[in-house]
C-alpha cells in the first residue's frame, strides 16, 4: 500500500490512435488526481474520450503520453502481464452488462480475481472471502445462484461483490446502472455510497446526470480534455441511508447532455 | 512458468468443468482420439497375436530344421511342386552319409487321396517321409508307434494318421490296428500323431497322412523323384554350415557346372521366421500409419472446436483477462482444455483398444495380444495431440485484447 493519499495521478494523458492514414486524438492531455476515500463521477456525451479514459484508468490500455501513478506505482509504461496484476491487485472492475460467467454460481464467480491473484489463498480462503463480500452487497443466501436464476440488480450485486473481493486501491464502475431500471439503479448507487463511506474509493463512469449526481465530485470530459470538475455537497443526512427515489440531483449541469443527437467522434 | 500446483489445479478444474458442461460436443470432438486411439491398440495387438501365432508355428517345425526344395530360388518365397523334381531318395542318403554338420534326413514324397474305412471316407494328401522325419518335426506320436525302418526298406503299406483324419475316419476311437485303403490298397494304422494345429499358411497340419516314402513313391505316385527332403542341422549355429555342405554335395551330385543356378532350393526355419516376420513388420507399419493418421484428423478436429470454443468465449476471456488473468493463465487454460479433451479420449479409446481385440478373439477367432507399450504410446501420442492442436488457439485466446474482448458480442 502507498503512503500518500493520491490513489490516482494522472499528468498530461495524452492517447492518440492511429486509424490508418488518419490520426484520432482521444485524449489531449488529462489531468486528474483522486484521493484515498472519493466518490468520482466521469461525465461525459459519446465521443468525449471518457471510454478512453476509462480503459487506461483501468489499466486495459496505455497512454501514448503522460504519466499514470495508480496507488503509487507508475503504471503507463507497463507491459501487459503487469497490467494485468495491476488489474487484479488494485482495481475492481463493475460493468454496465454485469459480465459475470454463465453457468457460473455466484460465490465462483466472486472468487475468480482470487484464482488470478498472487495472494496464494487455500480454497477456503477464497470461499469465506467470496462470501463476506457477498454479504457486503446483501446477497447473502444467493452464495450458489447462477447468474441467470438472480435478476439484473443482484447480478451488478454479485459483479460488485467480484470487484470487492481483492480489497482493490479503486473500484472502477463503467455505467453500472446502464442496463438497470431507475429503482435498482438507485438501489445499486446506494451500494457504492455505502462503500465510499466505509472508505472505498469509487470512480463511476456515466452519462447519467442523477447517477452522477450521488457521487462526491464529478468530472467533466469533452473533446479529450478535462472541461470542468467541481465538488457536490450531498444533501445525504446519515451515511448509509437509502436515498430517496424522487430527490432532486442537487447538482446543475453546465451543459446540456445530448442523448437526442449523439455526437459523433471526430 | 511459476504457477504454483494449487493455482494449476485450479484451472484445470475450470478447465475440466467447461467440457462438461458441454458433453455432446465434446464426444463428438474426442471421436477421432478415441477411434485413433482404439484403432491401434486394436491393430498392434492383432499384429502382435498374429506374429507370435506364426511364431509358435514356426517353432512348431522342428527345431534347427531345413526344407529343401526342387527347382531354383524364387524370390519372395512362391514356389510350386512340380513335376520335373531332380531330387531322389538317394540324395537323401548321401547327405545323411557326406555331410557331418546335418543330424537328420528324411525324404519327402506327396501325393493326395481319397481314403476309406469302413463306410468312411476323407480326402487328404499323403506324405511318405523317412523314419528320422518325427525327430526333424519333433512330432511324435500320440497313440500307436510310428512305422519303422523295416517298413522303408520292404516299402510295408503302413501308415500313421494325422489327428484330424483319425477324428474323421475313426470317430469312435480305435484307430490304431484299424486297416483303411488309400487308392484302394489296404494299409494298416500303426499310431495317430500329436496334435499340431495350424501352420503359417493357416493350414491344418494334422489333416494329413504319414506313411513310408518308398511305399507312398512306388505304390502310390509310380516316381523316382520326391517332392522335398526334410533336415535338420546338429545345433542351431550349424544350420549355415549344414546349408553349405549340402550346397555343395548336391550340386556335385547332379553335375551342375559352377556359376549355373543349383536345381534345388533350402529354407531354414530362421529364413522362414525372418520372411514372416518381415511381413508382418509391413503389417503394423502400415496399420500404424493409418491409425496414426485417424489420431492426427482427430487431433485438427480438437484444434478446429478449440476454435471455436474460444470465438464463442471472446467475452468470457475478456472478463478473466479484465480481473487481472494474465496471458498465460489464458493460455494454460484452454491448452488444459484440449489436453483435457485429448486425454479423456484417450483414455475412452484405450478401454476401446482392450475391449476390441477381445471381441476379434472371441467372434473372428484370430489370436490377439495386447501390449502395455502399445497402449502407454497410444495414450501419450493422444496427449501429445492435445498440446500440440490445443497451443494454437489457445495462444489465440491469450492473445487477445480485453478491451476487444469485453466489447465482441
Amino acid at each position: 500500500m502507498a503512503k500518500d493519499a493520491l490513489v490516482l495521478e494522472i499528468r498530461e494523458l495524452v492517447k492518440t490512435y492511429h486509424m490508418g492514414e488518419v490520426e484520432v486524438h482521444a485524449l489531449k492531455g488529462i489531468n486528474l488526481t483522486v484521493e484515498r476515500g472519493e466518490f468520482v463521477a466521469i461525465m461525459g456525451p459519446s465521443g468525449s474520450g471518457k471510454s478512453t479514459l476509462m480503459n487506461i484508468v483501468g489499466c486495459l490500455d496505455r497512454p501514448t503520453s503522460g504519466s499514470y501513478r495508480l496507488d503509487g506505482i507508475d503504471v503507463s509504461r507497463l507491459d501487459r502481464d503487469h497490467r494485468a496484476e495491476i488489474r487484479n491487485a488494485k482495481i475492481g472492475f463493475v460493468f454496465q452488462g454485469f459480465n459475470l460467467l454463465a453457468r457460473t454460481r455466484a460465490t465462483e464467480n466472486v472468487e475468480l480475481p482470487l484464482l488470478y491473484s498472487n495472494q496464494g489463498l487455500s480454497t477456503l480462503d477464497r470461499a469465506r472471502r467470496a462470501r463476506e463480500a457477498l454479504r457486503r452487497v446483501g446477497l447473502a443466501g444467493r452464495e450458489d445462484h447462477y447468474p441467470s436464476q438472480l435478476s439484473g440488480g443482484q447480478q451488478q450485486r454479485v459483479a460488485i461483490a467480484r470487484a470487492l473481493v481483492t480489497e482493490p486501491a479503486i473500484l472502477l464502475a463503467d455505467e453500472p446502472t446502464g442496463n438497470l431500471d431507475s429503482r435498482t439503479s438507485e438501489e445499486i448507487i446506494a451500494i457504492f455510497q455505502e462503500l465510499n463511506d466505509s472508505g472505498k474509493t469509487i470512480v463511476l463512469i456515466t452519462h447519467e446526470p442523477d447517477i452522477a449526481a450521488h457521487a462526491k465530485r464529478v468530472v467533466y470530459v469533452r473533446d479529450g480534455v478535462i472541461w470542468r470538475d467541481e465538488r457536490i455537497v450531498q444533501t445525504r443526512s446519515h451515511p448509509g441511508e437509502p436515498v430517496d427515489a424522487g430527490a432532486e440531483p442537487v447538482v446543475a449541469f453546465p451543459f446540456t447532455l445530448a442523448p437526442v443527437t449523439e455526437e459523433v467522434a471526430r | 512458468m511459476k504457477i504454483s500446483l494449487l493455482r494449476l489445479w485450479n484451472i484445470t478444474k475450470v478447465g475440466l468443468m467447461a467440457i462438461s458442461r458441454n458433453k455432446m460436443r465434446s464426444l463428438l470432438t474426442m471421436l477421432g482420439i478415441i477411434i485413433g486411439v482404439g484403432c491401434v491398440i486394436t491393430m498392434v495387438a492383432v499384429g502382435t497375436g498374429a506374429s507370435s501365432s506364426i511364431q509358435a508355428t514356426i517353432n512348431s517345425l522342428g527345431t534347427n530344421f531345413i526344407m529343401l526344395f526342387p527347382g531354383a530360388a524364387t524370390t519372395g518365397g512362391a514356389r510350386t511342386f512340380t513335376d520335373q523334381s531332380r531330387i531322389t531318395p538317394e540324395d537323401a542318403d548321401a547327405i545323411k552319409s557326406e555331410c557331418p554338420s546335418v543330424a537328420y534326413v528324411s525324404p519327402g514324397a506327396r501325393t493326395n487321396a481319397q481314403i476309406v474305412a469302413g463306410e468312411l471316407n476323407w480326402g487328404t494328401q499323403v506324405w511318405g517321409v523317412g523314419v528320422e522325419w518325427p525327430n526333424i518335426r519333433a512330432w511324435n506320436v500320440a497313440d500307436g508307434d510310428f512305422f519303422t525302418d523295416v517298413d522303408v526298406r520292404t516299402s510295408g503299406r503302413v501308415c500313421v494318421l494325422g489327428a484330424t483324419v483319425a477324428e474323421n475316419l475313426f470317430p469312435n476311437g480305435g484307430a490304431v490296428g484299424s486297416s483303411i485303403r488309400i487308392k484302394h490298397l489296404p494299409f494298416k494304422v500303426v499310431g495317430v500323431l500329436e496334435r499340431k494345429g495350424g501352420n503359417m499358411m493357416g493350414q491344418d497340419q494334422d489333416d494329413q497322412i504319414i506313411a513310408p516314402y518308398t511305399t507312398v513313391m512306388k505304390q502310390l505316385l509310380g516316381s523316382p523323384r520326391i517332392s522335398m527332403i526334410y533336415l535338420s542341422a546338429r545345433s542351431g549355429p550349424e544350420v549355415k554350415q549344414a546349408e553349405n555342405e549340402i550346397d555343395a554335395l548336391l550340386r556335385q551330385r547332379h553335375r551342375i557346372p559352377p556359376g549355373q543356378d543349383s536345381d534345388f532350393t533350402m529354407r531354414s526355419q530362421e529364413e522362414i521366421a525372418n520372411t514372416s516376420e518381415q511381413t508382418s513388420k509391413t503389417l503394423s507399419i502400415l496399420l500404424g500409419s493409418a491409425a496414426a493418421i485417424s489420431l492426427l484428423v482427430g487431433g485438427i478436429g480438437i484444434m478446429n472446436i478449440m476454435l471455436v470454443s474460444v470465438t464463442e468465449r471472446t467475452r468470457e476471456i475478456g472478463i478473466r483477462l479484465a480481473i487481472g488473468a494474465k496471458g498465460r493463465h489464458v493460455l494454460l487454460q484452454f491448452l488444459l482444455e484440449a489436453i483435457a479433451l485429448s486425454v479423456v479420449g484417450g483414455a475412452i479409446g484405450v478401454g476401446l483398444g482392450l475391449l476390441a481385440p477381445y471381441l476379434v478373439t472371441r467372434f473372428a477367432g484370430m489370436p490377439t495380444e495386447v501390449s502395455t507399450g502399445s497402449v502407454a504410446i497410444a495414450f501419450g501420442f493422444a496427449a501429445a495431440i492435445g498440446v500440440f492442436f490445443g497451443f494454437y488457439p489457445a495462444r489465440k485466446a491469450s492473445r487477445l485484447d480485453p478491451i476487444d474482448a469485453l466489447r465482441y458480442e
